[in-house]
């Protein structure tokens, strides 16, 4: 991967400057490439990685399976655009397997996404069933530990 | 019992170390910010923990030949005739020892008679002087200069030769300076020794550290390899110090000298860690690079940074250390790193526990994501402000 979508993965808020001097390049470099990313849609957005629980102690999120039919002419990218086109839907992926789209849903109480799925999702043409499983716990979300990040083994060994 | 009476000389007369004393400090306090660790902060690679699990699966428990697995010094031999273009032969010019640390105290005893003078390149890393002192040798520093990038120039070598010198350590890259020779260094020091009986050690241990084009090491340069006891290991590339493994590579018989101090002192190295260093030297390219890109981006980051908040450091350009001068806040490196520990709780070492010429630097080590750094340089620099306000 490159270095600097690495860098900014790990952490948005890195200045150009500070981006700069950790490649070894010009922060008016750093701010070409970043725009250039953005133009071509390499980089679609800055995001925060929050620990949900202490967000809002009601957030419910699900990970819903979908297996779906292909349509003749467009396969899933029609399906997809259905399910996507609704603002409680977080991510829609397409996968390999016993399911066709890993769809990920976050509402305020079970209830709600249970309805959502039943009215919205499962009606649409082409969707042969939907399993819904809701979120418990997350440990790690995009390379960030959420809790009880691990210690710093090492103690003041030398000779 | 009186047990001072008992105790050896020598043993008595050694100084504990100047970093451990510092340790101790910090050991005491809860929630220090440590940049004082001289180990990697990255895992070992997962291939090379799995190739121990399997070398236990399989039972590998015993020891092995007291110089080491064939298997494993035959793949040390290439992998230093790859980096250097040198050749050794597996059979006889190379040991595996108990981390560098093994090698260096079994290569100088092996060749350091009473009387004996070693000149030892300082700053550096605390272990040389006692050792030598151990083998009734006489220890005579170098001191480098922040001028000279802490490298070793001929002018200085050349002012300390005598008649009695036999050793010269020459530890680069360097802890604590970072301090790298690169090859026109190198030649200076060659041009000095190839007409004497001076042998040289060198310890490499960081040679896989270095951010400005490859590591070059003496035994590369004309002569030198008849002459060289090369010290490297695997704790600081791959990530392995717990494993304890390194290894000697020298003339034969220099190596069959060492080979009985190591066969005395150790029989052979750990053996499940010997099978793990094979995959690390055959299937590690990748990851070695992926952790220097690593040190690298910090590096870059912290010396700035480091000269943002008025701590002057030339560009370190090995291991993973900067050594920044802060004589600029008026206090000696032991009162800037008590104070900063018990203000700020931020742990750093003291320049002068590597040596005289230490004094006025603090060693940092970069051996922490840069989260970590970032958080530690904040609380310097209310420190260094604060400081820097109370002289004024
Ligand atoms: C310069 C230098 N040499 C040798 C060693 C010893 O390393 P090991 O015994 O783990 O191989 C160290 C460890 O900190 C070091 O900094």
């Amino acid at each position: 991967m490159d270095s600097l979508i690495r860098l900014l993965k790990e952490n948005a808020r890195l200045s150009d400057e500070q981006l700069a001097v950790m490649l070894g390049v010009s922060a008016d470099e750093i701010a070409s490439r970043i725009a250039d990313y953005e133009k071509k849609g390499v980089i679609k957005g800055y995001s925060v990685i929050t620990n949900d629980e202490l967000v809002d102690q009601n957030l419910v999120t699900a990970f819903i399976e979908v297996k779906a039919t292909p349509q003749a002419d467009f396969g899933f990218e029609d399906l997809a655009r259905k399910i996507m086109s609704y603002d409680e839907v977080d991510s829609v992926t397409l996968m390999s397997g016993s399911f066709d789209f890993a769809v990920t849903l976050t509402g305020t109480d079970y209830k709600e996404i249970a309805l959502f799925v039943a009215k919205r999702l499962s009606t649409i043409e082409g969707v042969i069933s939907t399993s819904t499983h809701f979120v418990l716990k997350q440990y790690k979300k995009q390379g960030f530990i959420i809790e009880n990040e691990a210690e710093d083994e090492r103690g003041f060994v030398s000779p | 019992m009186d047990y001072d009476k008992l105790i050896a000389d020598k043993c008595r007369e050694m100084k504990p170390s100047g970093i451990r004393k510092f340790f101790d400090l910090a050991n005491q306090m809860e929630g220090v910010i440590s940049l004082g660790v001289g180990e990697p902060d990255f895992q070992t690679p997962w291939n090379v923990r799995q190739a121990a699990i399997t070398a236990l699966e399989r039972g590998k428990t015993k020891y092995t030949a007291n110089s080491g697995l064939s298997d494993l010094r035959s793949s040390i031999s290439g992998y230093i005739k790859k980096s250097l273009g040198v050749s050794y032969d597996p059979e006889h010019e190379i040991i595996v020892t108990v981390g560098g640390s093994e090698g260096i105290d079994a290569a100088i005893r092996s060749v350091v008679n009473p009387g004996d003078e070693v000149l030892i390149v300082e700053p550096c890393f605390v272990c040389y002087s006692p050792i030598v002192s151990l083998s009734g040798g006489i220890p005579i520093s170098i001191e480098t200069k922040a001028e000279d990038e802490f490298r070793l120039t001929p002018a200085q070598l050349k002012e300390k030769i005598t008649d009695r010198t036999k050793l010269l350590i020459l530890p680069f890259p360097n802890n604590p300076t970072g301090a790298i020779m690169e090859r026109k260094d190198l030649e200076g020091i060659a041009e000095i020794l190839r007409g004497t009986d001076i042998l040289v050690l060198s310890d490499e241990i960081y040679s896989e550290l270095t951010y400005s084009g490859k590591h070059c090491s003496i035994v590369e340069l004309e002569g030198m390899q008849e002459r060289t006891i090369l010290v490297n290991g695997f704790s600081k590339a791959y990530s392995m110090t717990g494993w304890r493994l390194g290894y000697v590579a020298a003339p034969a018989p220099v190596c069959q000298q060492i080979l009985k101090i190591h066969q005395y002192a150790i029989m052979s190295a750990p053996t499940v860690s010997q099978y793990a260093a094979i995959e690390a030297l055959t299937h590690c390219d990748d990851d070695v690079k992926k952790m220097r890109d690593e040190y690298n981006m910090r590096r870059r980051w912290l010396v700035k940074a480091l000269n943002d908040i008025g701590l002057d450091c030339f560009e370190p350009k090995g291991a993973f250390y900067v050594f920044p001068c802060i004589r600029s806040t008026g206090l000696s490196s032991e009162d800037f790193c008590e104070r900063l520990l018990y203000e700020h709780n931020v742990a750093v070492v003291p320049g002068n526990a590597f040596g005289e010429c230490g004094e006025g630097f603090i060693r940092i080590s970069y051996a922490y994501s840069l989260k970590h750094l970032m958080a530690a340089v904040e609380c310097m620099k209310e420190f260094v402000e604060k400081v820097k306000k109370e002289k004024n």
